[in-house]
């Protein structure tokens, strides 16, 4: 696995961020965990069966695809996309699951929990537990089981048991804080397989890692089909971890500037959004430091976002000392800015994107007239729409 | 010696355990707190645990999340529970008053202010579940500085090699998880918890409390015949989840009355 920064140190620390704040009875859990990993990234062994399944398993590379007559109708920059919704299961999600069930597998751990918020996370993990033969629990928000019906119905197909969270906001952070709660009663049988590079140390590390093919990969189909790389990257941000994927290879190019795109729901200035880079503050939650969501008592706040994979009040680590180190840009996009971009892309490209990739896709619309005709933008398009029809039929009014 | 200090080495003069009984400030009602509390002490408890509410309570099981939800409804923040300890502290100063959270809300209000506040509010220790030692550079020695001591918990998967690292930090007393889950956990295996009480002793001079699985004056009495002190929650969170309004004081008095026997019995 390449090494671009030195971050994070010895226990997890992202400058300030990151660490490790979790119960007492999950402190050695975690540590075995970093120790696992630790040694299979440096194991050939290991890192040969990651991509021995990424390859034939997932089909990577997937494609790097120049979407010309997006470009046209926008207007300026060249726009590229990234194209993980290609992958097996329809998302970036799969190349993380992948790489965690192989651990799970190397720990004997023969049951695997996950939290999801779209249900991405939760259908890849589902997957990779069929695939490698382990039992699978998902925990997922009672409100998202309720507008992600088909994925609910996809990780049933392949033998998980999903058990919707009626606590709190009942979305994807309080799907986090049961899926905890269950590896802290299971801790020694369970493997929990964290859905973004968040969380208590190692995730954030070994979910950067497990994404960073996606970057990897577009730097040299960038080079192959432009000739060059690309003047900005555009990913959408909710726990952050298909914009690590592609941000952290870019690192070593410091030409290419780097825009996260946050959930700004229904508006920044209205309150009601997901967007804790744009408009948080530092504080604690689900295992790590970070920006965050909350009010003036260190309560976290409901999140807002048409996107239910974007829903959540906190973001990985790295990305709050990134932005803070001005290594990256964030910024929001509504929910109707996203939405228009998810059209355009059905509409100019033949492609159906997710509701999360539509928010990057939204600023690429906004950025692209800023910029001249021979510059490039790449945006990752980090998963595919199938799963968010529903959605966007009910909010065009249409009943299917 | 702190407070925490003194309690137990007074206790000890006595060869009687410690009943720490936890309710979360603000529930069921603002108003009903402080009465809590000094009918807590009423009933036999040597120290209180207040929990401090928090929106996502991590190592919490349903019954004490619900009873966040509960208190936050009612808009107790941080401030709040540090002016009901104050309250408490006009009749009460000798109860030790432990608060128990999650780290987001300190963090918030800043370690050095809220230490100050809290020890002027007359609190004795803080448990923030989510800040290990690890993480406690910084935090820890600022609440020590202030006066307060830093509750740490063990657990069930603690190695022994990290129980002095824990020791090193904690003041007050040991909280010892004694079971892997949240709270308001099932059964206790008694003897596995024996065990490890012993190892914990081998390396740390403080009291150990144990809390998690104790529902009953049997139970109580079974951890204080190996512990210095028993930690009861969700026991006690049920009991005012399902006391109408009126009857809630009186109903934990009687079900704390009964855990002090159950507690006094290991010491006969």
């Amino acid at each position: 696995m390449m090494k671009l920064t030195d971050f994070p140190d010895s226990r997890g620390h992202f400058g300030p961020y990151g660490g490790i704040f979790v119960a007492e009875t999950l402190m050695e859990a975690l540590e075995e965990l970093r120790i696992e990993y630790e040694k299979a990234r440096d194991d050939p062994a290991f890192i040969a069966e990651f991509e021995y399944e990424l390859k034939h398993y997932v089909g990577r590379p997937s494609p790097v695809y120049h979407a010309r007559r997006l470009s046209e109708q926008y207007g300026g920059a060249q726009i590229y996309l990234k194209r993980e919704d290609l992958n097996h299961t329809g998302a970036h999600k799969i190349n993380n699951t992948i790489g965690q069930a192989l651990l799970a597998r190397r720990m004997g751990k023969k049951r695997v929990i996950a939290e999801t918020g779209a249900g991405q996370h939760g259908v890849a993990s589902a997957t990779v537990a069929a695939r490698y033969g382990m039992e699978c629990v998902v925990y997922m928000g009672a409100e998202d089981v309720a507008r992600q019906s088909p994925n609910v119905y996809r990780m049933k197909l392949l033998g998980a048991t999903v058990v919707p969270v009626s606590s709190g906001s009942k979305t994807l952070k309080d799907a986090l804080n049961e899926a905890m709660r269950d590896w802290v009663t299971n801790v020694e049988s369970t493997f929990y397989i964290l859905g973004t590079a968040a969380g208590p140390h190692p995730y954030p590390m070994l979910v950067r890692d497990f994404q960073c093919v996606i970057g990897r990969e577009a730097i040299v189909q960038m080079q192959e089909q432009a000739g060059r790389q690309p003047d900005c990257v555009l990913a959408c941000v909710g726990g952050g971890s298909n914009a690590i994927g592609i941000f952290y290879p870019y690192l070593a190019h410091p030409g290419v500037k780097l825009i996260g795109v946050e959930a700004g729901g229904s508006g920044i200035a209205t309150g009601k959004h997901a967007a804790p880079l744009s408009a948080g503050s530092p504080g604690i939650l689900h295992g790590f430091r970070s920006y965050l969501m909350q009010d003036d008592n260190g309560q976290i706040i409901e999140t807002h976002s048409v996107s239910a994979g974007l829903d959540y009040p906190g973001v990985g680590p790295e990305h709050s000392w990134l932005k803070d180190a001005h290594k990256a840009e964030y910024v929001a996009i509504n929910d109707d800015e996203a939405m228009a971009a998810f059209h355009d892309l059905c509409k100019f490209e033949g492609i159906i994107p997710a509701l999360e990739s539509s928010h990057a896709i939204a600023q690429a619309k906004k950025l692209a007239p800023t910029m001249k005709k021979d510059q490039i933008i790449l945006v990752n398009l980090s998963g595919r729409g199938d799963k968010d029809i529903n959605t966007v039929a009910k909010l065009s009014g249409i009943t299917l | 010696m702190s407070r925490i200090g003194q309690t137990f080495a007074a206790l000890k003069a006595q060869n009687r355990k410690a009943l720490i009984p936890f309710i979360t400030a603000g529930d069921p009602g603002r108003g009903l707190t402080v009465p809590l509390m000094h009918a807590l002490v009423e009933a036999g408890a040597n120290i209180i645990e207040l929990g401090v509410p928090f929106s996502d309570p991590m190592a919490d099981g349903p019954v004490i999340q619900r009873a966040s939800e509960r208190a936050l409804a009612n808009k107790i923040g941080l401030k709040d529970v540090l002016a009901m300890t104050a309250e408490f502290r006009k009749i009460n100063t000798t109860t030790p008053v432990v608060l128990m959270g999650y780290a987001n809300p300190v963090e918030r209000m800043g370690y050095e202010t809220f230490a100050q506040a809290a020890k002027a509010a007359g609190v004795d220790g803080v448990l923030t579940v989510d800040i290990p030692p690890e993480e406690s550079i910084g935090v820890s020695d600022v609440f020590k500085a202030a006066g307060l001591d830093p509750i740490f918990l063990l657990s069930p998967t603690t190695p022994e090699s990290r129980v002095e690292r824990v020791a090193a930090a904690a003041g007050g007393f040991i909280y010892y998880v004694s079971l892997k889950g949240v709270t308001g956990s099932a059964n206790l295996d008694m003897d596995e918890v024996a065990r490890k009480i012993a190892i914990i002793r081998r390396h740390c001079d403080l009291p150990v409390g144990v809390g998690f699985g104790i529902r009953d004056a049997a139970t109580a009495e079974a951890v204080a015949r190996i512990a210095d002190a028993v930690v009861v929650g969700s026991r006690i969170v049920n009991e005012i989840e399902t006391s109408p309004e009126s009857e809630v004081v009186s109903r934990v008095k009687t079900l704390v009355q009964d855990l002090r026997r159950g507690v006094d019995a290991a010491s006969k």
